[in-house]
This record gives structure tokens, C-alpha cells and sequence, in this order.
């Protein structure tokens, strides 16, 4: 099996910086996935995708294969169906899909390809960030490349199976990412979320079966097929399927990406790939997966990265790409920026939200710089069980309240001295 | 007055969803690409083509930040403002383009070469501090490399 490697998703790219072409891609394996597929029955691929544990890996960690199991199959299902590749990164500290869109794009079509044929959608879309203006040229270069050689449009390969792909070039908004948003967004609306159930599968875009997976979920789909569902699951530490491309982001030696295997410890990960603290600078905490995940500490770094031990040590995997505070970075600015980005990117669509955010973000405003009363905390904390889980229409204000919450409790004294003493200690200490 | 050439454009888009007003985004970034921003006369046009209300693609154009529905400079600068970045020191840097421009965030300079806009997460959080000016990506900010890319776009201070 040629083009198998530990590194499925970045393990041929080219030192350059520059995208795989088609020819370079097909050299290193690429497009057999798709051909096996193609022989394989719709039920197969979903099973092998199921039984290789893919979890979804925009965040939520759902079982991919799962997923495409609940759209409607066969002669009587409602057409057209749709797949969608989320490519609308915005998760703050979160930079990894950029990275696949940018140097590995081919990738992305065929495990679009392959996802499409597995649930029979006919029209596919790339759902792209307006910022991704390098990613928007290569992933319509290789899309054009992919046509020319019988990748897409009619009668793929001969197979009968037609497909349409495009990107649709989004203009900014952090809820387009969630997928109900992202739905209206694509049909031309304002992206507020929509009500689940329905859920896409059944009635997506346009009221039709829909699929909306993120981009590097996507991208581990050919080697799944190629490789089987158990050698991909052998790739991973732990009991989630796969690699997984963690990030480091703050003040480390080295910030960068790697592709690791799921489970890597977060300890690892941050001493040997990201080369441990900068000179200068000490490790206070880190979010481990985007801004909507809570804080890990130092006792906390030798958590396995995958969904269900990170869930466990009390926070979650989310985007698997970190954001390391150092000492210099007083807690509460953090956690003032964090919110303030949560309030403004509320789509203002239920009220929890739209008033419950801002309300957050001013009083942590207020606390940083000086102004803060002592009833503010409990007012915060009030807030991180008023804009929980099944308080609000989506999972954008519980995933605010995600690092409050934790910060809450990890900052307490940084939070009661800022009140007490009217201002941030460290800033007056460093004058 | 829409053009020929920005009427042929949005009909291509059209095209290409199940009904015309998938392509309302699109439709208008058509307009924005030339002409900078899209002013209601325009907007009313566009709606036409896509059997919308203006009430309606204006709800849309609206909702999405990076349709400009008031003048923008030649150059928009849109500056990271977001956890990485902080962590980074953006705020230093946007202070320093505050101060070099003569403008806050959300202005244009006077002579309108410049319009400066915060911008969420652009997702290259491993060179922070970063920044967009038109459609280019500027890692790794400080502020003489700050300085540097205003001379590449016209700024004579």
C-alpha cells in the first residue's frame, strides 16, 4: 500500500511551503482511496469510517462514521444531498486546517469525494473563510486539476457517480463554523443556528440530507480506506482513532504544528516538539484546544490529547491546538480578550447570549482595570450556569463560559487581589 | 449602476445554488472587489437579480463584518486582536499603527489610503502577531516591520 505512513496527513508534504499538486499526490498513493471506495458499497465505506474511530475533529468529537449513517440512503431519500467541508477556522488559537488547505488540498477533495459517494451527494462545497485567500487559490487549482483528470463531474471513472464541488468564499463571522449557522450562511442568509432536530443529515442545506464534516476530518478519510480502519486506529495512543495535528501557540521556543498520534500527552507535546517555555518567560497554564476549552495546569500537562481523556481531566480536546499563557499575561486580561471575542462573534439570535456575553465581558473588563466590586465574581459564576448547556440555542455561549469557568476557580486569588487592590497587581509591580 | 461585467459575474454565481439567493455573499463581495464597499443603490440592484428584498440581502450584508456597507480606505488593514495575538503583544502593535496613522480602530486616514478594523483569529497563531492588508497576510509583527508594510502600501511618514 503505497503512500501509507504514520503521518497521513502531512506526512509527504513538500519542505517548500508549496501544495501537493495532482501529479505529486497521485505519486504518494493519492486518489487509490477514492478508487477502493468506489468498489466498496455506500454501507461499507461508512462502517470502515465508523469502526476506525474518526472523531470529528472541528472540536465536538463525534463519530464521523456515525454521522453519515443517519442521512437517508437509497432510491427514496430526498435529493439532492449536500456535503459540506467546514473550512471556516476560527477558533481562536486554532490554525491547523489553514495548514491542510494551504500545502495538502488534494487530500481534502478526495476525502470529500469519498464522503460524498458514501452518503450519495451530488454537490459538494468547500465552506471557506474570506481570510483563507492563499487556501481559496490552491483549493480551486487543485479542484480544477481534480475535474480534468475524471475526479469529479460526470460518471467519476467511470463509476456512474457524479459530483460537483466549489468553494464558497464566506465573509467572516465566528457561528458560521457551527453547522446549522454554517447551513444558512451557504444559502445566502445571516448565519444565526437553526433548531436540532432537525439535524442536517435529514434536513440540511436547502431542506436536504446534508453533511458537514471539518477539513481535517475530511482529509483522514482516503487513508482509512486504504489503510483499514484498524491499521488507522493502530496510529493512535489511545482509544480515538488516528493522528491528529496539535498546535502550539505563546511564548514557547519553537510554535508550530505537528501531526502526533491521538493520546500524545499535552506534556510532550509542549517540552519536545514545542521546545518548553521561551528564555524568559514561565508557564502559568494552557487552553488545549481553542478558546472554548478549559485551562490546564501544570499538574494537569500529562493528560493523554484525545477527546475522551482531555473530557475526563476536566476540560476538552476541542481543536487540539494550544494557547500557553506565560507568566506576563495577567489571567483576567486573558479572560477579558476571550470574552470580549465570545460577546462580539454572538450572532445576537437568543438572549442568553446576546445580553449574557457582553454583560461578562464588561464586568471582566471592569475587574481588569480596577473597577471591579466584590459581587462580581459570583456574578460571573452566575453567568457560567445561566449560559450553560441547554440555556442557550447553540454551543456558542456554553463554550465561552468554558475557560470562565475554569478560570474562575484556577484564578481566584488573581481575580480578589485585581478587586481588592484596585487594578492589576502584576502590571503595577513591573510599573 | 451595476456593470456588465459585475452583472455576468453574479449570474455566474447564481448558477451554481439551488436558488439565487445562495449566492447573495458572493453577489455582493462581486461588488466590493471593485468598487471597495456597497452602497445602497447597488445593494438595491443586487437584490433585484436575486429576487430578494433590500430589507432583506441588507439583513445579510449587514451580518457578515467583512461586508463593508460604508466607505473603507484603499487598504483595509484587519489586525488579530484575539488570545494568541494578545499573548504575543498585539496590543503594542496596534498602538503603534494607531499612533503612525493619525486613526483608532475602525477610522480611515483623511487622505483614505488606510482603514483599520480588528479581525478575529486569522489563524496562524504559531507567527504571532499577525495582520491582513487587502488580501495579504503579515506574520511575525513588530513595529518596524509594522512601519515596512504601510511604506509597501503608500504611507509617507
Amino acid at each position: 500500500m503505497e503512500g501509507l505512513t504514520e503521518k497521513p496527513l502531512t506526512g509527504h508534504l513538500k519542505p517548500d511551503g508549496e501544495a501537493l499538486d495532482i501529479s505529486e499526490y497521485e505519486g504518494y498513493g493519492g486518489y487509490e482511496g477514492l478508487r477502493k471506495a468506489l468498489r466498496m458499497g455506500h454501507s461499507e465505506i461508512q462502517k470502515e469510517v465508523k469502526e476506525a474511530n474518526l472523531r470529528g475533529r472541528g472540536g465536538a468529537g463525534f463519530n464521523t462514521g456515525l454521522k453519515w449513517s443517519f442521512v437517508p440512503m437509497g432510491k427514496d431519500a430526498p435529493r439532492p444531498k449536500y456535503l459540506v467541508a467546514n473550512a471556516d477556522e476560527m477558533e481562536p488559537g486554532t490554525f491547523k486546517d489553514r495548514f491542510l488547505l494551504e500545502r495538502n488540498p488534494h487530500l481534502i477533495i478526495e476525502g470529500m469525494i469519498i464522503a460524498s459517494f458514501a452518503i450519495e451527494a451530488e454537490t459538494a462545497f468547500v465552506f471557506l473563510r474570506w481570510e483563507y485567500t492563499l487556501a481559496a487559490k490552491r483549493m480551486r487549482r487543485a479542484i480544477a486539476e481534480a475535474y480534468e483528470r475524471g475526479y469529479l463531474g460526470r460518471n467519476m471513472l467511470g463509476s456512474g457517480f457524479n459530483l460537483d464541488l466549489r468553494v464558497h468564499v464566506s465573509a467572516g463571522r465566528y457561528i458560521c463554523g457551527e453547522e446549522t449557522a454554517l447551513l444558512n450562511a451557504l444559502e445566502g442568509r445571516r448565519a444565526v443556528p437553526r433548531s436540532k432536530p432537525p439535524f442536517p443529515q435529514t434536513s440540511g442545506l436547502w431542506g436536504r440530507p446534508t453533511v458537514v464534516n471539518n477539513v481535517e476530518t475530511l482529509s483522514n478519510v482516503p487513508h482509512i480506506i486504504t489503510g483499514g480502519a484498524e491499521w488507522y486506529r493502530k496510529l493512535s495512543r489511545s482509544g480515538d482513532g488516528g493522528t491528529k495535528l496539535f498546535g502550539v501557540s505563546g511564548r514557547v521556543k519553537r510554535p508550530g504544528l505537528w501531526e502526533l498520534p491521538m493520546g500524545t500527552t499535552a506534556r510532550e507535546i509542549l517540552e519536545e516538539h514545542a521546545g518548553g517555555m521561551a528564555d524568559g518567560f514561565s508557564f502559568r497554564c494552557l487552553i488545549p484546544g481553542g478558546a472554548s476549552t478549559e485551562f490546564i495546569c501544570e499538574e494537569g500537562l500529562d493528560v493523554k490529547m484525545d477527546f475522551d481523556s482531555v473530557q475526563k481531566a476536566g476540560s476538552r480536546l476541542g481543536t487540539g491546538t494550544m494557547i500557553v499563557l506565560d507568566h506576563t499575561v495577567c489571567p483576567i486580561a486573558a479572560l477579558h480578550n476571550l470574552e470580549r471575542f465570545f460577546a462580539e462573534e454572538s450572532c445576537g439570535w437568543c438572549t442568553p447570549c446576546r445580553e449574557g456575553l457582553p454583560w461578562v465581558a464588561r464586568l471582566l473588563g471592569a475587574i481588569e482595570d480596577g473597577e471591579g466590586e466584590p459581587g462580581d465574581i459570583e456574578t460571573l459564576r452566575e453567568h457560567t450556569r445561566s449560559l450553560w448547556v441547554g440555556k442557550t440555542y447553540c454551543a456558542l455561549a456554553p463554550g465561552a463560559m468554558e475557560p470562565l469557568k475554569s478560570g474562575l476557580a484556577i484564578f481566584r486569588e488573581d481575580f480578589e487581589r485585581h478587586i481588592r487592590e484596585k487594578g492589576c497587581p502584576s502590571k503595577r509591580e513591573r510599573g | 449602476m451595476l456593470s456588465d461585467e459585475e452583472r455576468s459575474e453574479i449570474e455566474e454565481e447564481i448558477r451554481h445554488y439551488a436558488r439565487k439567493r445562495g449566492a447573495s455573499v458572493e453577489a455582493l463581495m462581486c461588488v466590493q472587489r471593485r468598487r471597495g464597499w456597497v452602497d445602497d443603490e447597488t445593494l438595491k440592484e443586487v437584490a433585484d437579480m436575486l429576487g430578494m428584498s433590500v430589507g432583506e440581502l441588507d439583513g445579510v450584508a449587514t451580518f457578515y463584518n467583512l461586508i463593508f456597507r460604508r466607505p473603507v480606505g484603499k487598504n483595509v488593514i484587519l489586525i488579530c486582536n484575539t488570545i494568541s495575538c494578545m499573548v504575543m503583544g498585539y496590543e503594542n502593535i496596534l498602538a503603534h499603527l494607531e499612533e503612525r496613522l493619525g486613526i483608532r480602530l475602525g477610522q480611515t486616514t483623511a487622505d483614505g489610503l488606510f482603514t483599520l478594523l480588528p479581525v478575529p483569529c486569522l489563524g496562524a497563531c504559531d507567527r504571532s502577531p499577525v495582520m491582513m492588508v487587502g488580501e495579504k497576510l503579515y506574520p511575525g509583527l513588530t513595529p518596524e516591520i509594522a512601519d515596512e508594510i504601510l511604506r509597501e502600501h503608500g504611507w509617507r511618514g
